[in-house]
């Protein structure tokens, strides 16, 4: 299975800023996620990497500049938004990632075996007709995994998706997240552990509110890059001044400069 | 031979009133309790309730117009509830305030603004009839509008029902891959508001929520998923009516809080004895599995 996208570009950004209440939480960003990429988003808590990954569904709307998609989006969220205490099978779970074929009235029957093997493709097989409820944290991040395989987007959007979850089931998930790359996916994964990324993620954007760098992971995730990461101030600053516009220096450092520039022909 | 059934039936043979009202309330059993399972499992019970006393005011105003006629209170109270519905969804929609917030505020506006308008023109009766129903004196067009009311309740809940799940497990999912999270929510506030009103004439605006919510929270102790809740919950409140009713005739008690009463004591009795959380079943621990 292989997916072309009508564009090389999925995501791009064009001078964003997304917030809450006026105070930004990403701050001016531009940049491009190109077709087939496989980026992490990386940076400390409150840099802004759920915040990005909302605005790029279209879940938050920009406060300013505009973000241009091409193709159906999957997105993953942080699992606790879900209520896990309503009475639904994994089956049913699983299956509503087949909403933009099934829609509201075909039922699920004839779909029986992709859900079955989307179940079986995240070690979850035999698992149909347990409830949400009973499920450990890592099961459920598996049968989220499930739902996003049967959504089968060119676009993958995860949010911490390894967050709370044992290492065998981390092995697992990343295997299935580099297949989808090896499909030509664009897949974004908002992380904490460094060495992961390192070792799974070609490219990286380092964002501290403000992208630090955005390329190649090996250039990206330098000492100098995570100390001016770390500096970001989480303060929410009452008093801030209105801003006027991104400054040139900031701009340069995020806008595809020479240095954070990352190499589309690695990622593809 | 002995008809054990005999009693309980005899009053819905006996009397024309009697098999209309039990009409009536079997209507009413088959399409609010089925909102009511999606309302216990949004955590919405409360706000069933405070939406009861939004349709007083319209009933009121209806009332006014051409006194105790069901027609005219029914439309009435359409208009005020789903008013209500919309203007709370809508207001939570473009605010920072939480729904149960909004609605409490518009409920308890409309709640002050239908008792001022009752005591503008009714009696004492009359209020009574506002707050605890007349599911006795149900005439053919009240009939037929409980009747259209489970009809329509019963098409569009399977129209919506999966975005309607989807909506409560997962909304963001739903408005990731889907633009109808918005339109199945008001639909949804519609159905609570149309089956409120079908309520309010048999039960009255104090007590229409009973045949919605009590047999929803029953059903949850005896079935784990939907497939299940829904009809066990048309099941309980159709049992409620049946003696309900009749022990009303019997034992000559107001009727609606009778039917209330009878789905209350089932609530009871399943919290006892329900095989899903019920309290016998606590006491009772049969040894763990092995897996």
């Amino acid at each position: 299975m292989s997916i072309r996208p009508a564009t090389r570009d999925s995501i791009r950004l064009v001078g964003i800023t997304l917030g809450y209440d006026r105070h930004p939480a990403v701050h001016h960003l531009s940049g491009t996620v190109r077709a087939g990429d496989l980026l992490a988003l990386v940076g400390p808590n409150g840099a802004g990497k759920s915040t990005l990954l909302k605005g790029m569904v279209g879940e938050i709307r920009c406060l300013e500049g505009h973000i241009d998609r091409s193709g159906a989006l999957a997105y993953m969220p942080q699992a606790d938004e879900i209520d896990r205490s309503f009475p639904l099978s994994v089956m049913d779970l699983a299956g509503m990632g087949l909403w933009r074929k099934a829609g509201s009235w075909r039922g699920l029957e004839r779909w029986r075996p992709e859900i079955g093997a989307a179940l079986d493709a995240v070690g979850l097989g035999g698992f149909e007709a347990r409830p949400i409820s009973t499920l450990s944290g890592g099961q459920f991040r598996r049968a989220l995994f499930a739902r996003l395989i049967l959504q089968d987007c060119p676009v993958m959007l995860l949010d911490e998706p390894f967050t709370g979850i044992d290492n065998r089931t981390v092995e697992d998930l990343l295997a299935l997240i580099r297949l989808w790359h090896g499909q030509g996916r664009t897949v974004v994964a908002a992380l904490h552990d460094l060495t992961q990324v390192r070792e799974h993620f070609p490219t990286t954007l380092l964002l501290a509110r403000e992208a630090v760098a955005w390329g190649p992971t090996a250039r990206v995730l330098t000492p100098e890059n995570l100390a001016r990461a770390r500096n970001l101030s989480e303060a929410w600053d009452e008093d801030a001044a209105v801003c006027v516009g991104p400054k040139p220096a900031v701009a340069l450092g995020h806008d595809h400069g020479p240095e954070t520039h990352h190499h589309h022909e690695d990622a593809a | 031979m002995i008809d054990p059934f005999g009693p309980i039936l005899a009053p819905f043979v006996e009397f024309g009133f009697m098999r209309r009202a039990l009409a009536g309330c079997l209507a009413l059993s088959v399409s609010a309790p089925p909102v009511g399972v999606f309302l216990t499992l949004r955590r919405m019970s409360l706000m069933s309730d405070a939406m009861s006393h939004a349709i007083l005011p319209g009933a009121a105003a209806g009332f006014l117009v051409a006194g105790l006629s069901l027609p005219a209170m029914t439309v009435g109270g359409l208009v005020a509830g789903l008013a209500v519905a919309l203007l709370a969804g809508a207001v939570t929609r473009a605010t920072v305030v939480r729904e149960d917030a909004n609605l409490a505020a518009f409920y308890l506006i409309s709640l002050a603004g239908g008792v001022l308008l009752v005591s503008l023109r009714g009696s004492q009766i009359d209020l009574m009839h506002f707050l605890f129903g007349s599911v006795l004196a149900l005439d053919d067009a009240a009939l037929i509008l409980l009747g259209g009311i489970s009809t329509l309740t019963l098409v569009a809940l399977a129209a919506i029902y999966r975005p309607l799940v989807m909506e409560c497990v997962d909304p963001l999912f739903l408005r990731t891959v889907s633009r109808s999270g918005g339109p199945v929510h008001l639909a949804f506030l519609a159905l609570v508001v149309i089956n409120l009103v079908g309520g309010f004439q048999a039960l009255g605006t104090l007590l229409a929520v009973g045949l919605m919510l009590l047999p929803a929270v029953a059903a949850r102790f005896w079935a784990r998923d939907l497939g299940g809740l829904i009809p066990i919950s048309m099941l309980i409140a159709a049992v409620a009516s049946v003696s309900g009713l009749s022990l009303s005739y019997q034992l000559d008690l107001p009727s609606g809080p009778a039917i209330v009463l009878a789905a209350g004591a089932l609530y009871l009795v399943s919290m006892l004895a329900g095989p899903r959380g019920g309290l016998l079943r606590r006491l009772i621990r049969p040894r763990h599995l092995e897996a």
